[in-house]
């Protein structure tokens, strides 16, 4: 139903109104309304404004039809739930006659996806917030701990009164734990990126992350010359960023393509520095290459600018770390001191279990497109690769001893430390 | 003879406790507290049975199911699994690896002594 004609007659039997009564009230002909209302005759301006006069109607919802937008709503809802008998083709219908009902329909709809984007983004922060995750399974186990030590204490077989002593002093071991886990998980929701109102919503920079996890951080159809794609599932700003990565994506492999460099990094062990000599390609260019080849060992990537604000993060086993608190000791931070020249560590993350990665870090400076008089963009690359504890070298050097992020790093000397830790050892 | 218990589990406390009700109950309880030499002491003790945490430092406790079960020695060992996240994929990824129980913290001593009974029950002796 799109005509003007078949509005006024659907609105007309609404109003239980005779094609005669409605004519003679607007003071034309029956049949010249009946030609109206089947659409052969025009019909605007004064005749349009009477006819809804009479009808109690805006003419406006005669002349244009109800808001095709809240229409395209409509129908968006009832896509939504498809397993629903919707009368689809009577959303116009429905929006004319009930606009206040359409509009909720409408809000309600937009509600579901606004909450459905929420949970999504909470759920991804338990998977992807090292430090939620800690608080939580610390409170997990020491509520388990405290629940079984109890239930053996009240238990009814008699329990001597060392035992009695040890499950007491257990228990008030995991209570006090319990007491500072909670305080820190009320921490991560009052604290940067949690929240005391609204659900947070998961950032576009981790939408960006989750989508290209999904392959490794590999975009096959960009190694053989393809565009970078419009991806549909994501909020504006990440598609935005998402286009961005895919467009220097696209460069990297046209200068770098797999059958070029996937041999010769598996012949030179993956090591960046030996690869960009070998190929004349610089350096952060063939740490992004590296760190998104199939069947390559796995191998993060962190970049970070010179706020040390991370822009991106690739993490691996091994590499997972609080991206808004990260440590100062990663060489990417040493590598931003030094545009240009590159910084090679072993890095060793606090155990249980100890890991060992191996970083390369580069730092770039880009001209701010202002002029020479203001600063250059600076901003730092590293790629991480964790070493197999069995092909360490015991003579080999000292790592730098950095950390997860503070709020999850045990280290309890570290010189670095802005917070208390969240981890701790019974 | 009693019947072995290995518990994989690395929370003080909580082994403990389980070490506690299952000797209690007449079974024999090791502990082992590291993920990645999980596997070497389960070769040593030959358990009748182990209860595995998921989240162990050195290596997963699914990792280690999975090597349990690729070994012809320990394929039909009964497992129980220890888990603080109690998430719909992890379960489903236990059960794939082939777990016998699935158990999510906190967890009550009379399920896990009911379970540790039955599995040793079900469990050919010298399996």
């Amino acid at each position: 139903m799109n005509a003007t004609g078949a509005r006024i007659r659907a609105r007309r039997l609404d109003a239980g109104m005779s094609q005669r009564d409605l004519a003679q009230a607007v003071g034309i002909s029956p049949s010249y309304l009946n030609l109206i209302e089947h659409d052969r005759r025009r019909v605007a301006g004064k005749l349009v404004a009477q006819i809804a006069d009479h009808l109690a109607l805006d003419p406006q919802m005669l002349s244009d039809g109800a808001d095709a937008a809240l229409i395209r709503q409509m129908r968006g809802a009832a896509a939504a739930l498809a397993d629903r008998v919707v009368e689809v083709e009577q959303a116009e219908d429905l929006a004319m006659r009930y606009p206040g009902w359409s509009r909720l329909i409408a809000a309600q709809a937009r509600e579901v996806v606004a909450l459905d984007r929420k949970v999504q983004a909470l759920s991804d922060r338990l998977a992807h917030d090292p430090a939620l995750a800690t608080a939580l399974h610390g409170v997990i186990t020491a509520v388990t701990a405290i629940q079984s030590s109890a239930a053996i204490l009240t238990g009814e077989t008699p329990l001597d009164t060392d035992w009695q002593a040890r499950f007491h002093r257990n228990i008030g071991e995991d209570a006090d734990r319990l007491a500072r886990m909670t305080a820190a998980l009320v921490a991560c929701f009052d604290g940067p990126g949690g929240g005391a109102g609204p659900v947070p919503v998961v950032s576009p920079r981790a939408e960006v992350e989750r989508v290209l996890d999904q392959t490794g951080f590999h975009r096959p159809w960009l190694e053989s010359g393809g565009a970078p794609e419009d991806a549909s599932d994501v909020s504006p700003a990440a598609a935005a960023l998402l286009h961005d990565f895919d467009a220097r994506y696209a460069a990297d492999a046209a200068a770098l393509p797999l059958d070029l460099i996937g041999p010769a990094a598996r012949r030179l062990d993956f090591d960046p520095l030996r690869l960009a000599a070998e190929l004349g390609r610089p350096l952060p260019q063939v740490m992004r290459r590296l760190a998104t080849l199939p069947d390559a060992p796995p191998l993060g990537l962190l970049d970070c600018d010179a706020a040390g604000v991370v822009r991106l993060m690739k993490t691996v086993p091994g590499f997972a770390v609080a991206q808004d608190r990260l440590c100062p000791f990663w060489p990417l931070f040493t590598a931003l001191g030094q545009p240009g020249r590159p910084v090679v560590a072993q890095v060793a993350l606090p155990g249980p279990p100890q890991v060992r990665l191996i970083c390369h870090a580069v730092a770039e400076a880009a001209p701010h497109p202002g002029g020479p008089h203001l600063p250059p963009l600076i901003a730092a690359l590293m790629l991480v690769r964790p070493m197999n504890p069995a092909t360490v070298p015991p003579d080999a050097a000292d790592p730098v001893p950095a950390g997860p992020g503070c709020a999850i790093c045990p280290r309890p000397d570290c010189p670095a430390r802005r917070e208390p830790a969240i981890r701790q050892e019974l | 003879m009693a019947r072995r218990v290995l518990l994989i589990e690395d929370e003080p406390n909580i082994i403990e406790a389980i070490s506690f009700i299952l000797t209690r109950d007449g079974f024999t309880v090791h502990t082992h507290e590291v993920g990645e030499t999980a596997m070497a002491k389960v070769r040593a003790q030959r358990p009748d049975m182990i209860i595995l945490d998921v989240m162990l430092p050195g290596r997963s406790g699914f990792d280690i199911l999975r090597d349990l079960r690729a070994d012809p020695q320990t394929a039909t060992l009964p497992v129980m699994m220890l888990t603080a996240r109690g998430q719909a994929r992890d379960r489903a990824l236990a059960q794939d690896l082939g777990v016998d129980v699935f158990m999510t913290k906190p967890f009550s001593n009379a399920a896990i002594c009911a379970e540790v009974r039955r599995l040793l029950a079900e469990a050919p002796r010298d399996a």
